[in-house]
């Protein structure tokens, strides 16, 4: 599984000019079928069913304790499903280990790691590839170079965490989750840890690498604003279920519950 | 939230002033009691050593460390030490890891076993291993049919030197591990690293400093461990006497010097031990703040 991947050359990420994939590959669905998960008697997600378009911008929508970041972790792998079934761009995912799966994934504090500049943090999922597999230093470098541009930060390779603003951390994050060439983008409340000014700014640009890079991508959130203006389709949850799904126009125009209702004033 | 901060904040300066004159000579009272038991407690006793240690001289002192029972403690203590370190380490890490990162039953009473070696006094722990591997303990009757000793013997020395140093790993490292949590290995994890590689790429270097320090705690301890020690040694010389032990024994015999002269080493172990700490806490401590 993880050969095929590495066996290709490192998708050189070329300016982007307007919606070019910019390397990463033909987009993947996900399509999630009676999806739960379960501790004992606690049920966080129940029965979800969900289709997820390849190259789409899906919000997942809800207040705290809706399932919603569950629901990104079990499609990431890092939590396993009480029961129902995940499919990634066909595949199932069900005997995938996290590692298999190739996600990118932006932690809602970054999860940066401290003790590493920012170009070993991007680095990193080139870098601890088994040696056969693993792409030349220079190639390495490229590669990073490549999204640091992307990102808008360039020369900040030798900075470590610390050093970094809010803002500058999530895009390293984001940067070192797009090394791997992920197969889809998930990320977990992205502007959270931000305050409402920079919030603001990185809605367009989360919106901007989506286009840019073509990945199916998903992220969690508990702001309304945030996901109807930034996401493709919007997907609200409460209380382990999706109460409703669709453009943001739509959910706007018919909300299906009172609770949607009552959440989107 | 910004306002209210700043307005708390205002008045602290001019506030702080006035306390901090009338806290004058409570402070200076203080700082003179405190370098006063310093001084006395643990100078004094370092000053002590070193005197009676010189007292015969450059000669004196290499002829007391020549002698074959100080060598043969000397040996012994280092081959200790060789063996609980690494094991206690790794014990340490291991009990660590699985406090801080993982959720299980009864993690609240393993927390409150690991620092059982603290709480106990060393006599009684070295008690424990006479209880079971003794001639008259649990295990005896058969450990003697096999041929195996281990009180008065070496292994019991390991084992009693490892029950009582087991909590210093643990215990530098798993609050830093906690206060970590685990999104880092998560996300080395979604990145395509191994288990093992995010172990070594992530875990262990995120607490390098605190684990250095619980090493070299451990260390210490276990050269200088002397009640459990003393309980399953047997005073064997030349055999079962590790550099604690033997100081005893010297001093009671009234060599006066030569006990010195061993000490001294623990003494010299004790100065490094507290140096290589500050260092760490430091090298740590400045890592800690960066973030």
């Amino acid at each position: 599984m993880s050969c095929d991947v590495a066996a290709e050359p490192i998708p050189g990420l070329t300016p982007a000019h307007g919606r070019s994939a910019a390397g990463f590959g033909a987009a993947q669905g996900i399509s999630v079928g009676a999806l739960t998960k379960a501790y004992g008697a606690q049920v966080i997600l129940d029965r979800i069913d969900l289709d997820i378009a390849p190259g789409e911008l899906l919000a997942l929508l809800g207040p705290s304790g809706s399932g919603k970041t569950t629901l990104l972790r079990l499609l990431a792998g890092l939590d396993s499903a009480s029961g129902g079934a995940i499919r990634l761009g066909g595949e199932d995912a069900a005997g995938l280990s996290v590692q298999e799966r190739r996600v990118g994934f932006v932690f809602q504090s970054y999860a940066l790691f401290r003790h590493m500049t920012v170009f070993d943090n991007i680095a990193y999922g080139l870098a601890v590839r088994p040696r056969r597999l693993r792409p030349s230093k220079a190639a390495i470098a490229a590669r990073v170079s490549e999204l640091l541009d992307m990102m808008q930060l360039p020369g900040f390779e030798k900075r470590f965490p610390s050093q970094l603003s809010g803002g500058q951390r999530q895009r390293v994050a984001l940067a070192r989750a797009l090394a791997i060439a992920p197969r889809v983008l998930l990320l977990d409340e992205p502007f959270g840890a931000l305050d409402a000014k920079v919030r603001k700014d990185l809605r367009k640009w989360l919106r901007d690498i989506h286009d840019r890079t073509g990945l199916t991508t998903v992220f969690v959130t508990h702001d309304q604003a945030e996901a109807m203006e930034v996401a493709d389709r919007v997907a609200i949850l409460n209380g382990g279920r999706i109460e409703q799904i669709g453009a943001p126009g739509e959910i706007r125009e018919r909300p299906a519950t009172a609770f949607v209702r009552a959440f989107l004033d | 939230m910004s306002e209210s901060a700043t307005s708390n904040l205002a008045p602290t300066p001019r506030a702080a002033a006035p306390v901090a004159d009338e806290a004058a000579p409570a402070r200076w009272t203080l700082i003179a009691v405190t370098v006063g038991f310093l001084g006395l407690f643990l100078l004094a006793p370092l000053l002590v050593v070193a005197v009676e240690a010189s007292r015969k001289g450059w000669d004196g002192y290499c002829s007391a460390l020549a002698d074959p029972d100080a060598r043969a403690a000397i040996l012994l203590t280092l081959l200790v030490a060789a063996i609980v370190v690494p094991l206690n380490t790794a014990f340490g890490l291991s009990a660590a890891w699985a406090i801080s990162k993982f959720q299980f039953r009864g993690k609240a009473m393993l927390t409150t076993l690991i620092d059982l070696p603290f709480s106990v006094s060393p006599v009684v722990s070295g008690l424990v291993f006479v209880l079971l591997f003794g001639a008259q303990g649990l295990f005896g009757t058969w450990l003697a049919a096999h041929g195996i000793q281990i009180i008065f013997a070496v292994p019991g020395i390991v084992l009693a030197t490892l029950f009582v140093t087991f909590p210093f790993v643990a215990r530098e490292v798993t609050p830093l591990m906690q206060a970590q949590g685990t999104a880092e290995e998560e996300a080395a994890l979604t990145l395509g690293a191994s288990g093992i590689t995010v172990f070594r790429t992530v875990t262990l270097p995120n607490v390098k400093w605190a684990l250095l320090t619980g090493v070299l705690l451990t260390n210490a301890r276990s050269m200088g461990e002397f009640g459990a020690v003393s309980v399953v040694s047997g005073h064997i010389r030349g055999l079962t006497n590790t550099i604690p032990l033997q100081v005893e024994i010297l001093y009671n015999e009234y060599s006066i010097t030569a006990a010195f002269t061993l000490a001294s080493l623990l003494a010299c172990l004790a100065v490094v031990t507290l140096g290589l700490e500050t260092l760490f806490e430091r090298r740590g401590g400045g890592a800690q703040n960066v973030l």
